[in-house]
């Protein structure tokens, strides 16, 4: 292929005056000193998501007691109460200690080499962000051994239960008023990243998809963390200071709580799902060997899901008794937003069309996403229609809906991440066929695990039981044995990733999937500093063009 | 072993028929509303699969006629607007004719009035009391799935009843077509009152008043559980509702307002020390015993009350708690005056505790103050 001599060509020149980088300006940090004092995108990236790997099994871990314990009815292996502090710490973990950070780790690593900058904005910022995070997650993991253990008023802490817990409800606290700093930081880094530090001639209409999720989702965090920071606080001065925000006995509305909570909460669901989208906005058009079908739509719709983020908090609380207005109102709303996500999915069906596709692991995920995705999100509409909504309000089929949306949605998008930048990551393939199977088997055991939970769901089973009554028995089993399989398939994506690190199945070369945004112009492994001097303009305008962007 | 059991049951349960039938889909509706909102996600799960079959049908055949290997050559079409205009257009279209029935179902839903039957229901942790407003009598309807059914930490435990966790001691009492309004509140904390085959849901929140209704079609008994995550025993709360013949209820409700008239304590009535000690065993059976044990020794985050600060320093203190709660402890104001004098002495003179004095229910009343 020309394309691809033409590639090195410009490669080598773009990459001019990089060679022997390590030997102008300061010395590279070696042994521990490299990751504590991190200030580079790529080991801050990698550091981000190493943390959220292992937040992933622990979270993962307590998911399967939460599990084990349904698998038959009656109390077997925990006490109720401790089966709250797992589906509580179980939520808190996934979120905000397993994807977001995953995300931001993605976002570390990939932003600057495919927008041609040379590190983050704010690189001694960058460290402090990362560094948050394992005080965060060590003070939920040491609340299970205070007295009177974890919080255990589920991931929404609502009031007045979350008034009730000891100790481990302050450790909680704590943990995410640390969490939302660090997301913050890691916000504001990546937005003046994406502004300020494009390669010339990358306007932010050509950008790459997943630029332009990582820029919305950011603006997202940046006006949502500080709110749950809010109500966190609130909940706080509740406790021991004496006020009463949330306690009705002083004048205080537990509902306000729900309010505040999901004002955050529901574009927190976009803060995990967008950058899913970019992601798989990136594998797919490779994979098709077609550039992405209606960016600036893609673009559009990303906006529109963001805005409409915000006014649509309260169909998360259709059973506290609203007005029938404010009812219509948040009912009409929620809908609306299957129109955007809808032309997200047909573009996405369009980019794949008439193209010449070829199914590699990241592939596999991107499709295995979209398909997860689209039943996730047609629960969604179900969920929408208030009345509907009423019957399914904290019953399983929530927890199936969720689930297909952020462990499909979101966790598989991450996985087809992983596989796609691995390569550029370590300089090593990945073994193919074990991706493949880590593919299959996910994707089987997943859908055996939650699939069940619908017609749990929808014959009336609450969540958060650790117990429940016979007619539930069937599908609480198959749920289980799903979720244990789901489990143990993931030890397969550790060994993969471990095994490509150690030099996989050979080298990778700088662009293994023939793919046309920057990252791939620089080598394999990508080197420890990249675009000291902005890239070419010709390099820039030849992969915009390759992406019909031009 | 457990996975045999669970087995075993997998294929023997969908032979069963139980109250509640649902299985792939929504209970059996039994009230107008229910009706609506089961046919309300027939038509939206219809729309679905028409969506669902023509996306991945597309999807699908893309993937199996557009492949590399089997020597498709990719087309660079990256754009079309008149194709981007209607898929946005035609799912804003589709989603209309969705909202507008859903929205009569929501008036519907929300339409209280005229109402002929009023039942309060109060969420405690972790039961439900009931009062009919209009007939000046109420009761504490609690899980009657005895603990043995329910350990099964060391063995087995015993064999599960059908009803498991959905059985009470005293359900609530409805008649039947008769339009009933449920009022909710809470004594501690939020919880949700809902029994899936009326199709109604509605949180109880302490400190405020909401309101849902139902109207029964027919005569049995509807079962539900508590839908709000309210603590350590939310799975253990559940609501059963027995819809019985107009005539049926009114002799029901002279019954009950007999007997609330016999059993209703005289609070100015001065009590002996024994008479307490074993009002009070039963009061702490029905409310303590659950997180402090039958024999006072605590558990968990609940402390021992046997030789505890509490029940053997300064009455005014333990009394005290019994109202206001602390911690994981909720507030039994619920309690009357009487049944508090008796379950404070009960504590302190039973359960290993001999501080030897006693409480009267006008202690109590002042106390509350």
């Amino acid at each position: 292929m020309t394309a691809a001599t033409d590639t090195l060509d410009l490669a080598k020149h773009g990459e001019a005056g990089h060679h022997g980088h390590d030997d102008h300006g300061h010395h590279a940090l070696t042994g521990w000193r490299r990751w504590v004092y991190a200030t580079n995108h790529k080991d801050i990236g990698t550091l981000y998501l190493w943390f959220s790997f292992a937040m992933f099994i622990t979270g993962g871990v307590m998911a399967l007691g939460i599990r084990a314990e349904l698998f038959t009815p009656g109390m077997q292996f925990w006490q109720p109460e401790f089966f709250n502090q797992l589906t509580t710490l179980h939520g808190i973990i996934m979120v905000f200690g397993a994807i977001m950070p995953a995300f931001t780790g993605l976002a570390n690593w990939m932003l600057p080499l495919m927008l041609g900058a040379p590190d983050m904005a704010f690189a001694r910022m960058n460290n402090w962000s990362f560094w948050l995070l394992p005080p965060a997650a060590l003070l939920l993991i040491i609340s299970l051994f205070v007295p009177g253990g974890a919080a255990a008023g589920g991931w929404t802490l609502y009031p007045p239960l979350s008034l009730q817990f000891g100790m481990g409800m302050d450790l909680a606290i704590f943990s995410v008023h640390l969490l939302g700093i660090s997301s913050i930081m890691g916000s504001i880094n990546i937005i003046t990243t994406i502004l300020n530090m494009r390669a010339p001639g990358m306007t932010l209409m050509k950008m790459p998809m997943f630029a332009w999720t990582a820029l919305i989702t950011n603006y997202l965090l940046v006006a949502v963390a500080p709110v749950l920071a809010g109500a966190v606080t609130m909940l706080l001065t509740d406790r021991h200071f004496g006020t009463h925000f949330f306690k009705a006995v002083g004048g205080g509305d537990p509902v306000l709580f729900q309010h505040i909570f999901w004002f955050f909460g529901h574009p927190e669901v976009y803060i995990m799902a967008l950058p899913a989208f970019g992601v798989v906005s990136q594998i797919i058009p490779t994979f098709s060997r077609k550039p992405l079908f209606g960016y600036h739509s893609m673009v559009y719709a990303t906006a529109s899901i963001a805005i409409l983020s915000f006014m649509v908090w309260a169909h998360h609380m259709f059973s506290v008794g609203m007005p029938a207005t404010a009812q219509l109102f948040f009912m009409f709303m929620t809908m609306l937003i299957a129109v955007p996500t809808g032309v997200k999915v047909f573009n996405w069906i369009a980019t794949m069309w008439q193209g010449a596709m070829s199914f590699e692991t990241p592939m596999l995920f991107a499709v295995g996403f979209i398909c997860l995705f689209t039943v996730g999100g047609f629960s969604g509409l179900v969920l929408s229609i208030a009345p509907v909504d009423t019957q399914m309000h904290d019953t399983y089929y929530v927890v199936a809906h969720f689930h297909y949306v952020l462990v499909a949605g979101a966790l598989f998008s991450l996985f087809g991440a992983v596989y796609y930048w691995l390569p550029k990551w370590t300089g090593y393939m990945y073994d193919e066929k074990m991706g493949k199977l880590h593919f299959w088997w996910s994707m089987i055991w997943f859908n055996v695990t939650f699939f069940p939970m619908h017609f749990l769901g929808l014959a009336g089973m609450p969540r958060r039981i650790p117990d429940y009554p016979l007619q539930f028995t069937d599908f609480n089993a198959m749920a289980s044995v799903g979720a244990f399989c789901f489990g143990i398939g993931q030890l397969l994506f550790l060994y993969n990733v471990i095994k490509t690190i150690r030099g996989g199945v050979g080298p990778a070369p700088a662009n293994p999937w023939e793919a046309h945004t920057l990252e791939w112009e620089v080598p394999s492994p990508a080197p420890h500093h990249t675009w000291e001097s902005p890239p070419d303009e010709r390099l820039v305008k030849k992969g915009l063009v390759a992406q019909s962007l031009e | 072993m457990r996975f045999l059991r669970a087995c075993a049951l997998a294929a023997f349960l969908p032979a069963c028929s139980y109250a509640i039938d649902g299985r792939y889909n929504f209970q059996t509706p039994q009230t107008l509303i229910a009706h609506d909102i089961n046919e309300l996600h027939a038509w939206i799960m219809a729309v679905i699969a028409v969506i669902f079959v023509a996306v991945f049908g597309v999807m699908f055949y893309s993937i199996f006629k557009h492949r590399k290997s089997s020597g498709h050559k990719a087309r660079h079409f990256h754009e079309n607007t008149t194709v981007e205009v209607l898929w946005t257009l035609i799912p804003a279209l589709i989603l209309v004719v969705m909202a507008w029935p859903a929205a009569k179902v929501v008036l519907a839903q929300k339409n209280t009035g005229d109402a002929e039957l009023t039942i309060k229901a109060t969420g405690y942790q972790w039961f439900w009391g009931y009062d009919y407003l209009d007939h000046g009598f109420g009761f504490k309807s609690k899980l009657a799935t005895p603990r043995e059914q329910i350990d099964n930490y060391k063995s087995d435990g015993q064999a599960k009843s059908e009803h498991y966790l959905l059985e009470v001691t005293e359900p609530m009492i409805v008649p039947v077509g008769t339009k009933v309004r449920i009022l909710t509140t809470a004594n501690d904390v939020i919880h949700s009152w809902g029994v899936p085959a009326f199709g109604v849901k509605q949180d109880a929140i302490p400190g405020f008043i909401r309101d849902t209704w139902f109207k029964a079609d027919r005569i049995g008994t509807f079962r539900g559980q508590c839908v709000e995550l309210c603590g350590r025993d939310h799975g253990f709360m559940p609501i059963v509702v027995s819809v019985v013949s107009k005539d049926d209820f009114k002799a029901w409700v002279d019954k009950k307002q007999k007997e609330a008239k016999a059993a209703a304590d005289d609070p100015n009535k001065v009590w002996t020390r024994d008479e307490l000690i074993a009002r009070g065993k039963t009061v702490y059976d029905a409310n303590c015993a659950a997180c402090h044990k039958a024999d006072g020794a605590g558990g968990g985050p609940f402390p021992a009350l046997t030789g505890s600060k509490i029940t053997t320093g300064p009455v005014a203190a333990h009394i005290g708690i019994v109202l206001n709660g602390k911690g994981a402890m909720p507030a039994w104001q619920g309690l009357s005056d009487t049944e508090i004098a008796a379950v404070v002495t009960y504590e302190r003179n039973a359960l290993g505790n001999k501080v030897g004095d006693f409480v009267q229910p006008k202690d109590v009343k002042a106390a509350r103050k």
